[in-house]
């Protein structure tokens, strides 16, 4: 099995599996993001659950970490092979006649996305790393009351990071526009080809990335 | 020398089983220490290198394309026959033997057609155990169509690709033994000379395609199985590589060439469009089940269509010439191949010819789609169907039918074949003459083989369709394995043959020279020039109907190309790289030399015979008036040509054909 | 039609190359593209310079000889063709065609058009074949009925000439097609069991060791492939070397 993964197949799979991973990710992410829309009290507790209790928090984050990087690094490893498998370059090449833009360039929407998740963990995550794990507050609380939500509201104030933000979902959406069925092709599903699943990937490409979008917008513009 | 067939005593359908119980075998610790050298790796090439490998013996293969998965076998559309009877519509061994001795006009050995048919069924087991994807059917058991000629249906197929699907199985089994290393595959190698030593076949001169470098190769015995001659027209449905190279340069060594001036025409090709012509596509030879061949009845007609002035669609039924109805009303449009293809000709040569250049007949499926148009709508139930309806369903069964050749023509022509007729006419596609052989398939040099197309094979004067592959593979898998083995039994104690000796010194100084001489002529004029201009010559005089005068200019006018193409032939680069211009005037000036062999052969041979049409000898009345007329009494051999220098000097040997199994008769589709 | 040609020219495969600018004239629209290349050649021999050389030998889309980049696509912008099937009444009078080698780095150029396929043999002979040998013995081939749909599966994925248009059109140089239609070839077929899973293993295993890159699925080869073989039979590949894995 080892030399599986040493395989360029074995490599695909294992890409695919870590995308299906974050994909799936993605849809908890968003199913706790989205109820800010609704109501500060659920959000709030969906949030303190997810920042406190230690599965989530000791053997989800972890695995999700490591996901995300495992994914990319990936990326880039298969990327600078397959450039090197090219050899000399064409004096012209007209890509866009067999395939779709997104497909050619994974690697570039990959990287806006990279770019947005490292501007994500500045913003959310090492401010929350610090407060719970170096100053050793966990209990969620500020001025009386729970932090997330106010917290949320507060960052989509400058125009700029919604901008960004708005940015890199599109980025995201083109991702996976391709990726969706990619994965699927890569983990050997025939059904990667047909009618029913390339719906469902296209979407769920835009479905995904939109409802992150809307909550941007939507408390950008309601504060 | 006097020519022996070597066909064994005793009767016919014993020859082969008591034969192969009888020889000499080779113990397989001592294969190990045999080389054979494989020219060729097409089907019959691949099959046989594959297979002696499998028993041990050292082979070294050569093609000149850059996999054995290109040679030209990979072209042939239709099918391969076998005697299986898995329809149970009584074939059996004798009638495809029967069949094809008859389809061959009564000029092939009988001994080695039997053979053919004895071993064609262990073909069809061989490949689908090496996973060739023949057509089923639905109960998943092998599917057949039939063929001209019989009556039967014998005919093994992949798609419209079985040459190729047959040629990706040999070349499957030469991989296996490429990676055992017991084939040594040299791609992109060219054939120059063979080396004899002590009157026995013992190595080759090969190019280097790449790299220009002039090699030496020994073994114990040479193989050669490099395809026909078709090129020898300039166009034809063979490859642009497709070349009498190895086949010609062993028959100046001493192996005689037979039957030179059998060729099959044939009759439903796209027709050529213009000077730049390159090469000539077939369309396979199951359109004519279904269409219906016509020229204008009206030469008006036919010249305002020639100037574009007027669509075939716009001539009234009684306006068109139906020829091989009108001709042959028994067989119609399913004539053999080469009576379709004179009739053409004979149209054409009258003027009523139908595109541009003059060289062109319809092959109309109007009538089949009404047919098949009204076929359907009763089987669907539909009263008093419209027009455009039954123009619908009978579209649909043609396209079902024959929508991948249609489209093939349509790329080709840009003209949509189901609403105007497509146009045809005959063109080169196989050559049953070749390097004679006797029944071991060993040629008169000792120890030099030729199999496949190359050889004069078991066609006699015509092949029938799906014979080549058969025969090929025949050849490859089954036949030559044990008849070398025989001959080899005498090499155990031989040991490597060295190359540094003076045989393979002046053979390589032969090919160096003649290199250089390309290289370094002041000449003007291309390679491709005199090609086409020999071709020209070659479809003019010696195509599909020959006379005496026509022949006699033929071999002058041969003759003098070659000689202006000795002194103005242009080859530009040099001879250490990859020089396709210099592998070209190589094949060329072989091909100079065979033509006029070619149109001697055919000068000779007084009668009509198959392939070969001689205008003097033609029925002058009864029924058959106009017909070919064979000529039993005096022509039942096989000219095999030894080689004295010019080709107009070429000594001829007969091999007398002695049919006591087959009775001899005239063919008649009247 | 008269048009100006940009082809890659370069001597020999240590050679460094570059485009040249041609011009052709009368160029009839029912030329096929490489008669156009003969009449551009013919001209070059008169006029004693080296011709343009490129590899072809059927001239009717089987042989898989024919191998150029015309424009920015393999065998040029027509579909389900090779070169040689493409004809000129594609383009217009006046255009200009680039015309470059398939480039990949297992594919290195021999000489300006002509590159070395080399790695496909290599990879055919690592496993592309179910070991029988030949004899006269082998069981009745009705003796062992394969279902019309398998037959068919495989003929489709058969079908492929081995051209290496998947390669050179794939912005990744995966030979993924190529390999995944001969691999589904024998797995569809029952004869090919015995030996499917060493057989994907090893064909892998050469196809990487030969420098070809990674499919990341963009589908362009299946597009470009003159045989319309399908992106089916490289998920069907997966599938069975991940079967190979864990069994
Ligand atoms: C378009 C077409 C359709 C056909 N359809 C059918 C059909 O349906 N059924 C049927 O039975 N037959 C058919 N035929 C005939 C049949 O395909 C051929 O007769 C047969 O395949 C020839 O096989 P071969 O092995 O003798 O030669 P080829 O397949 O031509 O192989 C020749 C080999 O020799 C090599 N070679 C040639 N010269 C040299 C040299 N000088 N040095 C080194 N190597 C050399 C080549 O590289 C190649 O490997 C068809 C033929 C054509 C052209
Ligand atoms: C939440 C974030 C992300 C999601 C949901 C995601 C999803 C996907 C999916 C579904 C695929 C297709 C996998 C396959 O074809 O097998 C894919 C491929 C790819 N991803 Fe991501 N991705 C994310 C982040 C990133 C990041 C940060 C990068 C960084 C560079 C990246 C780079 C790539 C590349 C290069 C590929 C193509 C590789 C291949 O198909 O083999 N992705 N991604
Ligand atoms: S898969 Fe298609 S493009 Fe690739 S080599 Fe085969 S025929 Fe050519
Ligand atoms: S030359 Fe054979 S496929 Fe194009």
């Amino acid at each position: 099995m080892g030399g599986f993964f040493k395989s360029s197949i074995g490599r695909k799979v294992a890409m695919a599996l870590s995308a299906f991973f974050l994909m799936f990710f993605l849809i908890i992410h968003l199913a706790v993001n989205i109820t800010s829309l609704f109501s500060e009290g659920v959000f709030n507790e969906l949030s303190h659950f997810m920042g406190t209790n230690p599965l989530v928090q000791f053997a989800l984050q972890p695995v999700l970490i490591f996901g995300v990087v495992f994914h990319f690094v990936m990326g880039f490893v298969l990327e600078l092979k397959n450039k090197k498998a090219n050899g000399v370059k064409y004096a012209k090449n007209n890509g866009a006649a067999n395939s779709t833009w997104m497909s050619r360039n994974m690697i570039y929407s990959g990287l806006a996305i990279l770019a947005f998740i490292v501007l994500h963990f500045i913003d959310f995550w090492f401010p929350e790393i610090n407060t719970k794990y170096i100053q050793g507050d966990m209990s969620g609380m500020h001025d009386g009351s729970f932090r997330y939500f106010h917290e949320l509201q507060h960052k989509f104030l400058s125009p700029a990071r919604v901008g960004a933000y708005v940015v890199a979902f599109i980025l995201l959406a083109l991702h996976l526009l391709h990726g969706f069925t990619s994965a699927f092709q890569s983990m050997g599903v025939t059904a990667g080809r047909k009618k029913a699943l390339q719906t469902f990937g296209k979407i769920y490409s835009i479905v995904i990335p939109l409802g992150f979008i809307i909550i941007a917008l939507y408390h950008h513009l309601n504060h | 020398m006097a020519l022996d067939s070597k066909v064994p005593k005793g009767p016919i359908k014993d020859k082969w089983t008591d034969y192969k119980n009888h020889i000499d075998l080779v113990n397989p610790a001592n294969k190990r220490h045999i080389d054979i050298i494989v020219v060729g790796t097409g089907l019959a090439g691949g099959s046989a290198a594959a297979t002696l490998a499998e028993l041990g013996y050292n082979v070294k293969a050569f093609a000149y394309q850059d996999s054995p998965r290109r040679a030209h076998s990979i072209a042939a559309q239709g099918g391969i026959n076998a005697a299986k009877n898995y329809q149970g519509d009584g074939d059996s061994t004798y009638r495809l033997f029967y069949d094809t001795v008859k389809g061959g006009d009564y000029r092939s050995r009988e001994a080695n057609v039997h053979r053919l048919a004895e071993v064609s069924g262990n073909i069809i087991d061989q490949c689908v155990a090496q996973g060739v994807p023949f057509a089923r059917d639905y109960g998943g058991l092998l599917d057949n169509r039939s063929f001209g000629g019989v009556l039967v249906s014998r005919t093994f197929y992949a798609k419209g690709q079985t040459g190729q699907q047959l040629l990706l199985g040999a070349y499957s089994a030469m991989n296996r033994q490429i990676a055992r290393g017991k084939i040594e595959m040299f791609n992109r190698h060219e054939m120059l000379d063979v080396v004899k030593v002590d009157g026995k076949a013992r190595g080759i001169i090969a190019r280097n395609l790449i790299t220009g470098e002039i090699e030496r190769h020994s073994a114990h015995a040479v193989v050669i199985a490099t395809g026909g001659y078709g090129n020898v027209y300039f166009l034809s449905t063979n490859a642009m590589g497709s070349n009498a190279t190895a086949a010609w340069k062993i028959h100046k060594k001493g192996a005689y060439f037979a039957n030179p001036c059998y060729t099959q025409i044939h009759p439903t090709c796209i027709p050529r469009s213009g000077d730049y012509q390159s090469k000539l596509t077939l369309m396979s030879e199951s359109l004519r089940n279904d269409g219906r061949i016509w020229v204008p009845a009206k030469i008006e007609d036919a010249q305002a269509i020639q100037q574009g002035k007027l669509k075939p669609t716009d001539l009234a039924e009684e306006d068109r010439d139906y020829y091989l109805e009108r001709r042959y009303p028994a067989f119609g449009n399913l004539v053999p191949r080469d009576v379709a293809s004179r009739a053409a000709k004979e149209r054409c040569d009258a003027g009523y010819g139908v595109n541009a250049t003059g060289e062109a007949v319809y092959l109309d499926f109007a009538a089949a789609i009404q047919r098949y148009g009204k076929e359907q709508a009763k089987i669907q139930n539909i009263d008093n169907p419209s027009e455009g309806k039954i123009y619908e369903l009978g579209q649909a069964i043609v396209e079902a039918k024959y929508g991948n050749l249609f489209q093939m023509y349509e790329k080709i022509v840009d003209e949509n074949p189901y609403k105007t007729p497509m146009m045809i006419y005959p063109a080169t596609h196989y050559t049953m003459g070749g390097v004679w052989v006797d029944y071991n398939l060993m040629t008169t040099v000792e120890g030099l083989y030729c199999i496949g197309e190359a050889n004069f094979s078991d066609h006699g004067a015509n092949r029938l369709g799906a014979s080549a592959l058969m025969q090929g593979l025949a050849d490859g898998y089954f036949v030559l394995p044990y008849t070398i083995g025989d001959y080899l039994s005498d090499d155990i104690r031989t040991g490597k043959i060295p190359t540094d000796t003076k045989e393979f010194d002046e053979a390589e100084k032969e090919v160096k020279g003649r290199i250089d001489f390309f290289i370094n002529n002041n000449g003007t004029k291309s390679v491709d020039h005199f090609h086409k201009r020999l071709g020209k010559v070659m479809w003019d005089k010696v195509g599909m109907a020959r006379n005496e005068k026509g022949l006699k200019e033929a071999m002058a006018e041969i003759k003098a190309i070659r000689e202006e193409f000795w002194k103005e032939v242009k080859v530009p680069g040099s001879a250490d790289e990859m020089n396709t211009e210099l592998e070209k005037a190589g094949r060329v000036a072989d091909f100079l030399e065979l033509g006029e062999l070619f149109a001697k052969d055919a000068l000779v041979r007084e009668e009509s015979c198959g392939g070969h049409f001689r205008e003097e000898s033609v029925e002058l009345d009864g029924p058959q008036k106009g017909e070919a007329k064979r000529n039993d009494k005096d022509f039942a051999f096989v000219s095999a040509w030894e080689y004295k220098g010019e080709p107009a000097d070429a000594v001829l040997h007969k091999e007398e054909l002695e049919f006591n199994d087959i009775e001899l008769k005239q063919r008649s589709y009247k | 039609m008269n048009l100006t040609l940009k082809i890659w020219r370069q001597k020999d495969s240590n050679a460094k190359g570059q485009m040249v600018d041609y011009k052709v004239t009368d160029i009839s629209e029912h030329m096929s593209f490489l008669e156009m290349m003969d009449v551009l050649n013919e001209q070059l021999v008169n006029a004693g310079e080296e011709p343009v050389a490129f590899d072809h030998d059927c001239r009717e889309g089987i042989c898989g000889m024919c191998s150029m980049y015309i424009n920015g696509e393999a065998h040029g912008p027509d579909r389900g063709i090779t070169t040689c099937q493409l004809h000129m009444r594609m383009f217009n009078d006046g255009d200009t065609i680039t015309i470059e080698p398939f480039r990949a780095a297992a594919f290195p150029v021999i000489k300006d058009l002509v590159v070395d396929r080399m790695a496909f043999e290599r990879i055919q002979q690592a496993g592309g074949y179910i070991s029988v040998n030949t004899s006269g013995n082998t069981q009745d081939a009705n003796s062992l009925p394969i279902s019309k749909h398998a037959a068919d599966e495989a003929m489709d994925a058969a079908t492929c000439i081995g051209c290496g248009a998947c390669v050179a059109t794939c912005k990744n140089s995966s030979a993924m097609l190529f390999v995944g239609a001969k691999v589904s070839q024998y797995a569809l077929l029952p004869q090919g069991q015995v030996e499917a899973a060493d057989r994907v293993k090893n064909m892998v295993a050469q196809m990487d060791l030969e420098g070809f890159g990674n499919c990341t699925n963009t589908g362009a080869c299946e597009v470009e492939c003159p045989k319309g073989i399908s992106l089916e039979n490289i998920a069907r590949m997966n599938r069975e070397l991940m079967k190979a894995n864990i069994s």
